[in-house]
């Protein structure tokens, strides 16, 4: 069940992605241009997924569990620290240059450009240095 | 970078596509009870305890062009650089960045803006404004250099 209902989740997610235009780093990247070529697109992708997860997760909530899972594990964090802020800016840039944040190149794979093959790994290589840095005293400690 | 090439405005498809995701976000909370962050979900399908149905959503979002062929009878229109080194720094500083700042255009963008989290709020506005004056800087400072 849970296989089945995770795999439909993320094929959802990613019809999400190439309906909108978000699995295309062309289209991002004009999103990002607003200075030049600005193509406003992506704007209602981000207005019509996140107010349907406004309305969603609080009808999901009024679950006493998940279907699927014995608790709710939603992320408690509220401070605003220099890790946070550095991660966001490292992130922008990154995403600024290859037009690709974390799903759109996932869903990317299955064409297999040159680019999001090379895309991909490195940035499993950047998430497994993220962790270890993000638990290292010397962020702990600048944050 | 890519070269520069116009693209259609395209509200509906997006607003679409949008509240796709959204009800994939609504899913995963109402069955899984946990935010449908991408760089959470394929950090934890490394190594967290219920990996199982992680491996399957992003085994979901690979599998989505297929059945957009499957429907279409063409894969999805896409346009990726072709310059390798500077997609290999971009998937670098991606991964970095978001395992590093706990989240992605997904995680925080959607995910914690629904829930009104003043963190995601302002991890979005970085992020959106460092993604904004890089495209600046390479498109209109260089000029197509890289």
């Amino acid at each position: 069940m849970r296989i089945f209902f995770g795999f439909l989740s993320g094929l959802v997610f990613g019809i999400g992605l190439v309906i909108s235009g978000m699995a295309n780093p062309a289209k991002v990247l004009n999103f990002l241009d607003v200075f030049g070529a600005w193509d406003p697109s992506l704007a209602f992708v981000m207005g019509g997924a996140s107010l349907t997860a406004f309305v969603g997760y609080r009808l999901a909530w009024r679950q006493e569990r998940p279907a699927l899972l014995p608790t709710f594990d939603i992320p408690t964090a509220s401070d605003i620290d220099g890790k946070l802020l550095t991660g966001a800016a490292v992130f922008g840039i990154g995403w600024g240059i290859g037009g690709f944040c974390p799903g759109p190149a996932w869903t990317a794979l299955t064409i297999a450009a040159p680019g999001t093959l090379i895309f991909v790994p490195m940035m499993l290589i950047g998430i497994f240095i993220g962790r270890r840095l993000r638990s290292s005293p010397f962020a702990t400690r600048s944050a | 970078m890519l070269p520069i090439t116009q693209t259609d405005f395209t509200p509906w498809a997006s607003l679409g596509g949008g509240i796709l995701i959204g009800l994939s976000t609504v899913m995963v909370m109402a069955l899984f009870g946990r935010v449908t962050g991408i760089i959470g979900i394929t950090a934890g399908a490394a190594n967290a305890d219920d990996r199982g149905w992680r491996i399957a959503f992003i085994a979901g979002l690979i599998a989505a062009p297929l059945l957009w062929l499957v429907a279409t009878g063409a894969m999805p229109q896409q346009a990726v650089s072709d310059n390798l080194p500077g997609m290999a720094i971009a998937g670098l500083m991606v991964g970095l960045g978001t395992a590093l700042g706990s989240g992605c255009t997904s995680g925080h963008g959607i995910c914690g803006l629904a829930r009104l989290s003043a963190r995601s709020l302002v991890a979005v506005i970085t992020f959106m404004v460092f993604a904004a004056g890089t495209v600046f800087v390479l498109r209109h400072v260089i000029g197509g250099a890289v």
